[in-house]
């Protein structure tokens, strides 16, 4: 078990890297415009006929999907380490492997759920 | 007349006391005057049983560090005026077991510099007849910045990485390692990767940053070992992909 994470490591770090960038990029954008931009008027919103046209397209919800699992990876690593160093249960290895990728399945799932029901 | 400031030093002399004791002493603050010059003052003048290592006050050689006022430092270059009025604490570099005074033994540091390779590895080396190993300046410039290091160990001991797992090989190892590979006469990268890629190589590392901060020479180990990450990933994912393909 511990010598498969192991090997696994780049693979995480990868998905973790990935997962880093599109937090800071896209994310930002995306509270920009739906946070600040729309609600307070500075930018004339698309209607809902539009948006949903966009959400509904295949290339969207691809998107949409892989944003979502990879910045569940990238909190699936960070977490895993803040439990390392930051509380110092590394003997609880396989437990906190287990709570980290396990929540990036449910997480990845339910994100799949929910953007596969989009109309 | 010159003012004076309050040093408070770490002393540990294991023949009298079980654990480190802190001693005060004044010495004069000059404007010109950093850390060490107070510590060889008390050596000098005040109290000649002080032990601490230093060599050419000038940055270069790396052996002055200690903990100045919680933070790790050259105290070669380290003005006592940025302090004043004092007291100012200093005390051994952390994460290092203490030898006396603030001597750290450093014999973990030294091993760990050896098993990353840092010399030019080639798989067949050419005969001298053929000549030397030529560089361009462009190319030298890719690895300059990495073989800045002056081993002084602020790094680890700003590392909380290597505080909390002493098997971590360390920011100064892995930037020394980012040196060779970087070096077009290298040929050793995948030698270092088998030491590199294991769980105690890079992975360990956070990403904290501060061996960068404090990092007398702008070496940047922290940038290093990032790009490092990067590299041995893609490695590895090529590796899984094309298994049959020579690394």
């Amino acid at each position: 078990m511990v010598k498969r994470t192991l090997t696994l490591e780049p693979l995480l770090w990868l998905l973790f890297s990935a997962g880093g960038v599109v937090a800071a990029l896209v994310i930002p954008v995306l509270l920009l415009l739906f946070g600040l931009a729309f609600p307070l008027g500075w930018l004339s919103p698309p209607s809902h006929a539009h948006m949903l046209a966009v959400l509904g397209h295949p290339l969207s919800r691809v998107t949409i999907f892989v944003s979502c699992t990879l910045l569940l990876f990238h909190w699936a690593h960070r977490f895993r380490y803040t439990l390392y160093d930051g509380l110092q249960i590394k003997h609880l290895n396989e437990l906190i492997v287990l709570l980290c990728y396990g929540g990036v399945l449910v997480g990845s799932i339910a994100a799949g759920y929910l953007v596969w029901q989009l109309p | 007349m010159d003012d004076r400031i309050t040093l408070r030093l770490a002393r540990y002399r294991p023949e009298e006391e079980a654990e480190p004791t802190f001693e005060e002493y004044e010495v004069p603050c000059r404007k010109d005057w950093v850390v060490l010059d107070g510590l060889n003052y008390i050596k000098d003048q005040l109290d000649g049983t002080l032990s601490f290592r230093w060599s050419c006050r000038m940055g270069i050689c790396g052996s002055c560090g200690m903990t100045v006022n919680g933070e790790p430092k050259l105290t070669c270059e380290t003005f006592l005026t940025d302090y004043a009025p004092g007291p100012v604490r200093i005390e051994p570099l952390q994460n290092f077991p203490v030898i006396r005074d603030l001597i750290v033994e450093m014999t973990d540091f030294m091993q760990k510099l050896t098993t990353i390779k840092p010399w030019i590895v080639r798989d067949e080396e050419r005969p001298l007849a053929e000549g030397e190993y030529r560089q361009t300046p462009d190319e030298m410039s890719e690895y300059m910045q990495y073989s800045m290091c002056i081993n002084c160990m602020l790094c680890y001991a700003a590392c909380p990485v290597y505080s909390l797992d002493p098997k971590f090989i360390g920011p100064a190892a892995i930037a020394l390692a980012q040196r060779y590979n970087l070096d077009s006469r290298d040929e050793g990268s995948g030698e270092r990767l088998d030491i590199l890629s294991q769980h105690e190589g890079i992975w360990a590392c956070t990403f904290v940053g501060e061996c960068t901060e404090v990092c007398p020479k702008d070496v940047d180990p922290a940038g290093a070992i990032q790009r490092y990450k990067l590299d041995a990933a893609l490695t590895s994912l090529k590796s899984f992909l094309l298994p049959w393909g020579a690394r």
